[in-house]
């Protein structure tokens, strides 16, 4: 049997669920970052893995579309830590309470 | 031919999830970074068996190239060292129950779940005979046209958004 398309979607799943585990553990701001980046990864590794499955050239133009959002992302994402560093000192998540009272 | 094809599926699968938990267990960000390159380089070897040769390229320019070189330079730029070990909170356990819970219910609705091909037009022959980043490009520029043009759009706020949020004294 050749690898098929639940290959593919279950290391998508793991690959998911070590980016959620990081953006809910991890401290560092840049690092929390990173594992959203990773669970973007993963679910454009599902969107071209079905994308190939059915035979459909649509998923990848998503592809490209999630690539340009998360271009946008880095690059609004990082200039607000470079700000928030330059106030605080620190890129750790819990100095992040800026809006509480 | 099948078996090699399915080994190095699951070498390159077994260096993409090691190099996925060695982004969310080290110390030093610039570690995570280096990590974080070696599952981008996983995934478009996927994406180069999976026949979609113009993703693997843009995955390695946009993902490995660009995305990845601006948070090193940012995580450099901070100088950031190694985060002190935190003892083992009740955040991680509930995290990873968590992550757990949700990764059980995605593997059930892999599971259940029965993609029947529709046999659509692009098969690798296809691809093949005509080169992935024609038929890429002749989709985006006929029926995803609009979307196109509002990714650009995205991506001019983003230029000066990221100016602005940088430049001032916040």
């Amino acid at each position: 049997m050749v690898v098929s398309v639940q290959h593919y979607m279950v290391v998508s799943a793991i690959l998911f669920s070590l980016g959620t585990i990081g953006v809910l553990t991890r401290r560092n701001a840049i690092v929390v970052f990173m594992c959203i980046e990773l669970m973007l990864n993963a679910v454009n590794l599902t969107f071209i893995a079905l994308s190939s499955h059915l035979g459909n050239l649509d998923g990848q133009i998503f592809v490209l579309l999630v690539m340009t959002v998360a271009a946008a992302e880095a690059a609004v994402g990082l200039a607000l830590m470079i700000a928030f560093y330059r106030n605080r000192e620190s890129i750790d998540v819990e100095d992040f309470n800026l809006l509480k009272l | 031919m099948e078996i090699l094809q399915q080994l190095f599926f699951y070498v390159v699968a077994f260096v993409a999830i090691t190099s996925g938990i060695l982004v969310i267990t080290c110390r030093n960000p610039i570690n995570s970074g280096i990590s974080l390159v070696m599952t981008f380089f996983c995934l478009a070897i996927f994406y180069v068996t999976l026949h979609a040769p113009f993703m693997a390229a843009i995955q390695i320019m946009v993902y490995a190239g660009a995305i990845m070189v601006l948070i090193i330079f940012v995580i450099m730029l901070l100088n950031l060292g190694s985060t002190v070990v935190v003892r083992f909170r009740h955040a991680v356990s509930g995290a990873v129950v968590a992550s757990g819970l949700m990764l059980f219910q995605i593997l059930i609705i892999i599971k259940q779940g029965s993609v029947s091909p529709t046999q659509g037009g692009i098969s690798p022959e296809v691809v093949e005979s005509a080169g992935h980043t024609e038929l890429i490009g002749k989709a985006l520029f006929t029926d995803f046209m609009l979307p196109f043009e509002i990714a650009s759009i995205l991506l001019l706020v983003a230029i000066v958004g990221a100016i602005i949020l940088a430049k001032q004294e916040v």
